[in-house]
């Protein structure tokens, strides 16, 4: 067996404080999102937790082997999760309008501007 | 539990289509949003937890009561909000090593330490500390001695944990703010000890 963490790579127990918080400015924005609807009282922390336990059991009794845990991918599909089931949007729109969004040309420069941010 | 369908999609744009949607239906604020973020990105942080654990070097009484009632000694120090309502304070004593994981999904005090670090989150943390801490410790470059147990505080629904590091040797000149400084987020997961300067 090798060893349990990994000492190297992403995952490497880090010796100091300091390190960055989030890796992807997405992470943050999928953070916020959660924090800022447990405030609003769409939902409670406690289901929120509750599917994000469900989302991480899911990903580690069935990942492609090798695949890296992402904790930030589960902690999205948990706020889909919450966001479907508190009836405020449904699956569907969702992914249509990320659809939308990825058939915007390549190098887009966010003329737009409502709310999307980029965490730094 | 279904799969939603932009499960296939990447999550920078699943994000950002769900937050889009969120703030046109209104239940997203994003101003508000970013404030948070801001918060937990560069407010929010372990130094919080070290001014905590160095004022219980140098004040006996505020070390008993931060042992006795967490949440209450944390709040007076200024520090409270989302994931600090039920606060556990453990020390480090010379029988036993106290070290912090959450099994089920990455629980984290978050007033007192800011956002977990990836190795917490990892699956080889979580289900390693439970099965063999010492030797998870070891890989992580704490030898805990072989006569001292380790407890392994696994944070419930409710209960969040800081661990009391021991104050180290030689430093009994130094004040409060130079202590602070010499706390880790690791001592106070209970994945290190705090190093003399």
């Amino acid at each position: 067996m090798t060893a349990l963490l990994d000492v190297d790579g992403v995952a490497a127990p880090p010796r100091a404080n300091g390190e960055l918080v989030f890796a992807e400015p997405w992470e943050s924005r999928a953070f916020g999102m959660a924090v800022t609807l447990v405030e609003a009282g769409l939902f409670t922390w406690d289901e929120f937790r509750d599917s994000l336990v469900a989302r991480v059991a899911a990903w580690e009794a069935d990942h492609a082997p090798g695949e890296e845990y992402r904790y930030y991918r589960c902690w999205l599909a948990a706020l889909e999760d919450g966001v479907v089931d508190a009836g405020a949007d449904d699956a569907v729109a969702v992914a249509e309008r990320a659809a939308r969004l990825a058939e915007r040309p390549a190098g887009h420069d966010h003329a737009d501007g409502d709310g999307h941010g980029h965490g730094h | 539990m279904s799969s939603a369908p932009a499960d296939r999609l990447s999550p920078a744009l699943r994000t950002e289509a769900l937050e889009q949607l969120l703030v046109e239906r209104e239940p997203v604020d994003p101003a508000v949003m970013d404030k948070f973020i801001k918060t937990y990105e560069q407010d929010v942080g372990p130094l919080n937890g070290a001014k905590v654990v160095a004022r219980a070097w140098t004040d006996p009484e505020y070390r008993e009561w931060l042992l006795r009632d967490g949440t209450a000694a944390i709040k007076d120090m200024g520090f409270g909000g989302p994931q600090g309502e039920h606060m556990v304070v453990v020390e480090q004593t010379d029988d036993v090593h106290h070290v912090v994981v959450c099994t089920l999904c990455s629980c984290y005090p978050w007033p007192v330490l800011g956002l977990p670090p990836t190795w917490y989150k990892d699956p080889a943390y979580r289900a390693g500390m439970v099965r063999t801490p010492r030797r998870v410790l070891r890989e992580m470059g704490l030898e805990v001695p072989e006569g001292r147990a380790i407890q392994v505080w696994d944070s419930s629904a409710e209960v969040r944990y800081l661990v009391l590091p021991r104050r180290p040797a030689g430093t009994e000149h130094l004040d409060a703010e130079a202590l602070a400084a010499l706390v880790t987020r690791d001592a106070m997961v209970g994945v290190a000890e705090v190093a003399a300067p």
